[in-house]
């Protein structure tokens, strides 16, 4: 069972929002819907599941609806229609004590402005969460200072908010939120109001916390650079709907629309694709064959060098057409000139780690899966077309933990 | 020019209105008083009671606990002046008039000024009421106070209160409307409930917003205390009105420096409350 289910959620602000819901059926869009009834459309039919331990993330650009969703999941906003399981149970159809319990218990939140309290310590809105369950003092100062050291705010207990940097602050708003211990965490632009550097390190601390804690996190960002970053899968939303739903990977090499072709149009794929994404088949030949057969396969494929594996697919070393040249003049074996010294790469390899690699090596990379298996290999065009955009839709998908391949 | 529709008689309606109140609720009113001329008294008690070195030490530490010392210096010096001077008895009257009139305009304004921010519409009601209050000429509610409550103490606090409660009401409404937005998020997200928001978040984040409208309500009815000793309340009112109908100048410039030393005295230390905390 998902960990959340989300279904058919919509939101529509203004005065009797349920009048617009035929129109939301119909499949009205935004601007024909406030055209009509005056009515703004914030989130259109939303439908998703996150599984527990991932980190889902949600982006879109300002207005796309983001915000509102993920303050619907806590109904700081109300839904106007829709479900929202979590483990099983309908947030949306909770009275207020059972909302007030599931807020406390399972769902956090961290806020784009941090939201701290002011005139309380940084030990007292760690504690927050914990003091209005009415938990013993004692208590939940523990859990609040152990919170705040796993965040590396040990020793800042007594300092105000605004005594801190940003990144502190928004250590203390994680702090907060993780100190009941939820099982999911609602982060809203959590990172957006922190410069660039910081921000980077808070996502780093963020996945680096999250493979211990194994949260179920839902995490709102307009920045795709920071959803390919973190995000185990990443949905896309405008005007209110979701567009698409995918690993980073597929949402880059398979945009569903325009749309979302356009918004990764401008992103840093070298970042984002990795060897398998670029690499071509290679040319392959086994060692029971002679230089003559060799120098023909050569000039047939119209390529200067040749990989040698053995049956089983198991990379050996790479034979150029000057070494078979030499051996064919000389009467030696293929065996005789094969160059062993060979550089390789893992298919996961990202495209800004082959560079070097790449530029500088006479023959092509080779990616190599278990037991030195040889993929495939990457010549230096297939780089450059990479980050051009052109990416080989033959090759496998990517693989997910349980070895299913993620296909949409 | 003659008239060509009647005049309204909006005179005689109040009149039966705050005659029909007066024969019905009688007993209310009488409650009241005892209730406010109690409070007085006891206040009057204390100041009165206790020997004036004593006061003077005492309002000279509170002073220099809630702020600096230059304030509490300058309440030495002023308390010293006015029981130089002869009022001290009155002052302290005065200061129980006001307290009394304060007590009651925060017991009252700050519970009305939560219901206004937490309920749009009862802010709709109330914030018209409250414009009346403050720009209806004083004066006026001498009138039916008089007539409820006769002369002395009671009708003058009573007319104080209407006339300085509406800063705390204001205050009070404006200091918890204006907790940003993301921070009652934040209350929400955790899951507290209409108290704990209440008491853990808003108000003391509008605490110092809140502290200003008291300030100003006390301010107003040390103000309104020269006014009420028309209807006969005591204290350094009396001592101004006296001075103005009889022309006195130097006892006028007295008795009115001695409202302007209390005056500081009480804007100072209710200001500071405001502000303490964190260093």
């Amino acid at each position: 069972m998902p960990k959340i289910k989300v279904e058919n959620l919509t939101k529509i602000f203004g005065r009797q929002p349920s009048r617009a819901l035929p129109l939301v059926k119909q499949g009205k869009t935004k601007q024909e819907i406030v055209k009509e009834t005056g009515l703004t459309l914030g989130v259109n039919q939303a439908s998703f599941e996150v599984h527990a331990g991932e980190i889902f993330v949600i982006m879109g650009l300002s207005g796309s609806g983001k915000s509102t969703l993920v303050r619907l999941l806590n109904r700081l906003i109300e839904p106007t229609e829709g479900k929202i399981l979590i483990d099983g149970t309908d947030i949306v159809s909770m009275n207020t004590e059972q909302l007030q319990e599931a807020r406390r218990k399972k769902l956090s939140m961290v806020f784009q402005k941090f939201a701290l309290f002011p005139h309380r310590t940084v030990l007292e809105n760690a504690e927050y969460g914990l003091e209005v369950q009415n938990i013993p003092k004692a208590e939940r100062e523990a859990k609040a200072r152990e919170s705040l050291a796993l965040v590396g705010l040990g020793g800042w207990e007594n300092s105000y908010p605004d005594q801190l940097s940003g990144g502190m602050q928004q250590r203390v708003g994680l702090a907060r939120a993780l100190a009941n211990d939820p099982d999911v965490l609602l982060m809203d632009e959590a990172f957006s109001a922190l410069d660039p550097l910081i921000r980077k390190d808070m996502q780093d601390e963020l996945l680096e916390l999250q493979s211990t804690m194994q949260k179920t996190i839902i995490f709102i960002t307009h920045d795709l650079d920071e959803a390919l970053k973190i995000g185990d899968r990443i949905a896309l939303m405008k005007d209110g709907a979701i567009v698409q739903i995918g690993s980073p990977e597929e949402i880059m090499t398979n945009p569903a629309n325009e749309y979302v072709e356009r918004f990764v149009e401008d992103v840093d794929r070298s970042k984002v694709l990795s060897a398998e994404n670029v690499m071509k088949r290679a040319e392959t030949i086994t060692l029971d064959k002679g230089p003559r057969v060799a120098l023909q396969l050569m000039r047939d494929r119209g390529v200067s060098s040749l990989y040698v594996v053995d049956r089983k697919k198991t990379l050996l070393g790479v034979l150029t057409a000057d070494a078979v040249n030499g051996a064919k003049q000389e009467g030696k074996t293929l065996e005789d000139v094969l160059r062993t010294e060979v550089p390789t790469v893992g298919p996961q390899t990202l495209l800004n780690e082959l560079f070097d690699l790449v530029a500088f090596s006479d023959i092509p990379v080779a990616v190599i899966g278990e037991q030195n298996r040889l993929l495939g290999v990457i010549v230096k065009g297939a780089v450059l077309g990479g980050l051009a955009g052109k990416v080989n839709h033959e090759n496998p998908l990517p693989v997910d933990e349980e070895g299913q391949v993620n296909k949409e | 020019m003659s008239q060509l529709i009647p005049k309204l008689p909006l005179d005689e309606w109040v009149e039966t209105i705050v005659d029909g109140l007066d024969e019905h609720l009688g007993f209310l009113f009488d409650a009241i008083s005892t209730g406010i001329g109690g409070t007085v008294d006891l206040f009057n008690w204390i100041l009165t009671g206790l020997p004036f070195w004593l006061i003077i030490i005492l309002f000279t530490l509170l002073a220099y606990r809630a702020g600096k010392w230059t304030i509490a210096l300058f309440t030495f010096i002023g308390l010293l002046l006015i029981q130089n001077l002869g009022y001290w008895e009155h002052s302290m009257e005065t200061l129980a008039l006001v307290l009394t009139a304060g007590l009651i305009s925060v017991v009252i304004g700050i519970p009305v000024g939560i219901w206004c921010a937490k309920n749009d519409s009862v802010q709709k009601i109330v914030t018209p009421l409250l414009d009346f209050m403050q720009t209806m000429p004083a004066f006026v509610y001498l009138i039916p106070a008089i007539f409820f409550f006769g002369l002395g103490k009671v009708p003058g606090v009573i007319a104080s209160v209407i006339f300085a409660m509406p800063p705390t009401i204001r205050l009070t409404n404006l200091g918890i409307r204006q907790v940003p937005a993301d921070l009652i998020e934040a209350s929400d997200a955790f899951g507290s409930t209409y108290w704990q928001k209440l008491m853990k978040v808003q108000l003391p984040i509008a605490k110092t917003t809140m502290m200003a409208g008291i300030n100003q309500s006390i301010m107003l009815a040390l103000s309104m205390v020269v006014i009420a000793s028309m209807i006969g309340a005591k204290g350094l009112g009396a001592d101004v009105y006296r001075a103005v109908t009889q022309i006195k100048i130097g006892e006028g410039f007295e008795a009115g420096l001695a409202i302007v030393i209390m005056a500081i005295l009480l804007d100072r230390i209710t200001q500071s409350v405001g502000k303490r905390k964190k260093a």
